[in-house]
């Protein structure tokens, strides 16, 4: 709040990515100056939903506007992250705001990409508990500390930030599962109530799902949840390596 | 045929055809639920959803699942929760269905926890319960219930994540990010599927299917300041009434006492539940002299009221006296940070303080309707014949905030919105896997009901001149938020009548100045503002006509709750905005009714 009333900045040179394969035309940066509330600390949600009313064409993500439904991830100056937590005190530079979209996914139109590729991903690694043991009439026990283990790893809301700023993802989008796939592997690995360690262990061994990871660690930089799946890939890999020990 | 900028109409014989055994219209809990019953059983299903399914508001749900497994307290009761909800729903809540869910519920708690949502555990490895609002032990003799099954504060993510995984193993079709635009009737006023369209390439399609779930959701987007997702358009609501179908209750909407001060973004009952309380600008815990009982933890619409009454004479905090202070900071960092992690983040993000230290400045804000489709048990629609009786709809169905079972009456008690979803997700899966087994037959739509089901796309796609979307919206938003707020009065309400009727001019001509095919997302946005404009209409009709204070419906020129005449649900159509009245059902099977009593918390 402080920060921009103290630089009492009250317009913004916005410029964003627009693209519409339809058009004909090639992506282009358009820019827009955009008159803000003195004073008061907007979001880089609220500053493209004012962009909106001047151009209704501009496309992009957002639902809850609270950063919990992970749809509006972007590149924002040049940093994943979600445009409806991220104030413009901590984005701008200058006054200035460069709105892209994720990188390295293919872009539908302006700010929107394919999320086709970091799904499947998803999905490889099973993504659901599996039991095959008779259930319980009431829950399947589990202690505090078994809890505990998938503190930080249940919490993730596929916004894709993290995924579409790692290197290795970018080079091997198909073969490396990515932070985020990765992330929710060992969220069931993890889960005392899954009875498929084992499987999950077999399906990640090979020399590109898990090992294409460097420990460049820019998923743990942008995630917005403040998680942190170079840690969980660790896990996965020191759990690995001590299988075949 | 994408749709594009030639403005050329669409009619049925430009649709492309997709064919299901069942299709669920909306991607949260209780479409999730209702889709995983139909496709772990083998049949043919779509959701079909204008987000990605964990976009869904169900992700932001937080305090948690209220029902009673008898973790926290091993002698609790479903008939004590049937009780505290029908108290809680101001007696305008069904019996029958209230019965249904708090008995029911707790199957389809372990059900998740099968799945593996990741509850909180307590010290036993059972499923952790928290006190929430309205709860009580011994039909309001005991004291203050836990009843509220919680993942930390994320329970609605936790809930919506392992759905979709849940649905991702059964084999569900997702149509992610297409965009219902209305249901197909055919000649026998039966509902045989709806018209959509890919919003990536702007391709429309019939989607036929022996059965429909409008699993849509809310529409707090109706009001200026809301807690809801900027998808909470009541898109099932304006497709069920534009269809000539009605809505019940629709006055009935809940402002959460804590949402954060001018954003409107929640946070959860269970700070209160945890030992929070709210403050006036002199410190004083001002719930004690409303709700000298439950304090804090009286049920929302008592809470958002005393809040209101606070600030309005003079004992609100801040510079002008607008809002009141929720405290945390007496809890200690352990309770905060290990029991309300989420809620510290929003309220870093969006309120500027660190709970742990300081008192969250908050206001009440537009949270859930109460109201909504009318259903019964099975989540079947029912319509009202001029007799008055009920009729099925047959194909339709309907669950979650966008039906209206009435479980929730006239108020909805916390943590009792993700129980009604996964109960009657789960019962209208149910009921059409049955209907569905034993054969359903409708008759076929002809083309001419289904270019009847095309009219508002075609005039939003043709429009070359008039309105501009996101003002009409605005205005919308005001009117509903000045007139049809926490307290209503007649003489502002039959000015907001009279406003809202001009607003609906304006939607009746709006112009979609871009036309694109691809991921137009203002195309979207003009078809959700017709979704808007029905249910602010329908609200504000109702809101209108019930003379009298129940539940979240709080009028000062009819300050008492009026029996007599009002121990009724609303049912309104939009065809005549006329609003009957339909009985509440105090016909519970397995217990005693529940007789209305003087509310006090």
């Amino acid at each position: 709040m402080d920060a921009i009333a103290s630089k009492s900045i009250s317009s913004i040179n916005l410029s964003i990515y627009r693209y519409d394969p339809d058009s004909g035309k090639k992506p282009y940066m358009q820019d827009l100056s955009i008159d803000i509330p003195e004073g008061q600390d907007i979001m880089v949600l609220d500053l493209l939903n004012m962009a909106k009313e001047q151009d209704p064409s501009i496309s992009f993500r957002r639902s809850c506007g609270e950063g919990v439904c992970g749809s509006d991830g972007m590149n924002i100056n040049g940093k994943n992250g979600l445009g409806c937590i991220t104030p413009l005190s901590e984005a701008l530079k200058g006054n200035k705001i460069v709105l892209r979209p994720l990188p390295g996914l293919p872009v539908i139109k302006d700010l929107i990409v394919d999320m086709k590729q970091f799904v499947d991903q998803y999905k490889k690694i099973k993504p659901y508990l599996i039991n095959d043991e008779e259930k319980p009439e009431r829950e399947i026990k589990q202690t505090v500390e078994e809890r505990e283990k998938l503190d930080g790893l249940y919490e993730c809301i596929m916004c894709g930030c993290c995924s579409t700023a790692c290197p290795s993802f970018w080079w091997n989008p198909d073969k490396f599962l990515g932070p985020a796939a990765l992330l929710q592997a060992h969220r069931f690995i993890s889960d005392s109530r899954d009875t498929a360690t084992e499987e999950r262990l077999d399906q990640l061994e090979d020399a590109f799902s898990v090992f294409k990871c460097h420990g460049i660690m820019n998923c743990v930089s942008v995630c917005p949840k403040g998680l942190n799946p170079t840690k969980a890939i660790n896990e996965i890999k020191k759990k690995l390596v001590k299988r075949a020990l | 045929m994408a749709m594009n900028g030639k403005g050329e109409e669409l009619d049925a014989s430009k649709l492309k055809v997709l064919e299901f055994d069942g299709i669920v219209v909306g991607g949260g809990g209780s479409g999730l639920m209702a889709s995983l019953q139909l496709a772990q059983s083998g049949f043919k299903t779509a959701v079909v959803s204008k987000v990605f399914p964990t976009r869904s508001h169900t992700v932001s749900a937080q305090g948690g699942i209220t029902c009673a497994i008898q973790s926290a307290d091993p002698d609790d009761d479903w008939r004590w929760h049937m009780y505290d909800t029908v108290k809680g729903s101001d007696f305008i809540g069904d019996q029958d269905s209230i019965e249904y869910m708090c008995q029911e519920g707790p199957k389809a708690v372990f059900e998740l926890e099968h799945m593996g949502l990741p509850f909180s555990r307590t010290e036993e490895g059972k499923i952790y319960q928290r006190a929430f609002g309205g709860q009580s032990k011994d039909y309001g003799k005991g004291g203050q219930a836990e009843r509220t099954c919680a993942a930390a504060d994320r329970t609605g993510h936790a809930l919506l994540h392992t759905l979709y995984q849940a649905n991702l193993k059964a084999g569900t079709n997702f149509l992610s990010e297409w965009f219902a635009v209305d249901l197909v009737k055919n000649g026998d006023n039966q509902v045989v599927g709806v018209i959509a369209f890919e919003i990536e390439t702007g391709e429309p399609y019939f989607l036929k299917s022996k059965a429909t779930v409008l699993a849509t959701g809310g529409a707090g987007r109706i009001y200026q300041t809301t807690s809801n997702a900027m998808i909470n358009t009541g898109d099932g609501t304006g497709m069920v009434l534009r269809a000539g179908f009605p809505v019940q209750d629709m006055e009935m909407w809940q402002f959460h006492p804590t949402g954060i001060y001018g954003h409107g973004t929640l946070v959860t009952e269970g700070c209160r539940g945890e030992g929070g309380y709210l403050v006036n600008k002199d410190g004083e815990r001002f719930m004690e002299r409303y709700a000298p009982n439950y304090k804090d933890l009286a049920s929302r619409d008592v809470v958002a009221r005393s809040m209101m009454l606070e600030i309005l004479e003079g004992r609100g905090c801040g510079p002008d006296a607008d809002h009141v202070y929720l405290k945390l900071d007496h809890l200690g960092p352990e309770i905060v940070h290990k029991r309300l992690p989420g809620i510290t983040e929003l309220s870093k993000t969006f309120a500027h303080v660190d709970p742990v230290e300081h008192p969250i400045p908050v206001v009440p804000t537009c949270h859930y309707a109460m109201g909504g489709i009318p259903t019964n048990v099975h989540g079947q629609v029912l319509t009202q014949a001029t007799d008055g009786t009920d009729n099925v709809v047959h194909g339709l169905y309907a669950a979650g905030e966008a039906a209206c079972v009435s479980v929730h009456g006239g108020n909805r008690l916390g943590g009792n919105s993700l129980l009604d979803l996964i109960v009657f997700g789960r019962s209208a899966g149910l009921h059409i896997e049955n209907a569905l087994k034993d054969g359903i037959t409708l008759s076929k739509a002809t083309n001419d009901d289904i270019d009847q089901a095309l009219v508002n796309l075609n005039r939003v796609n043709i429009s070359s001149t008039g309105e501009d979307v996101a003002n009409v919206k605005s205005e919308l938003q005001k009117n509903m938020q000045l007139n049809f707020g926490v307290f209503r009065t007649g003489d502002l309400m039959e000015k907001g009548l009279v406003e809202l009727e001009n607003i609906r001019e304006k939607t009746q001509n709006i112009h979609l100045t871009d036309k694109s095919s691809r991921f137009n997302t203002a195309r979207v946005e003009a078809l959700e503002l017709l979704n808007l404009i029905e249910v602010a209409q329908a609200t504000a009709v109702c809101a209108n006509e019930r003379k009298e204070s129940r539940g979240a419906h709080a009028r000062d020129d009819f300050q008492e709750r009026d029996d007599d005449n009002w121990l009724k649900h609303s049912i309104y159509f939009a065809d005549t905005k006329e609003v009957t009245k339909r009985d509440v059902n105090f016909r519970p099977k397995t217990v005693q009714a529940f007789q209305p009593i003087v509310r006090s918390y």
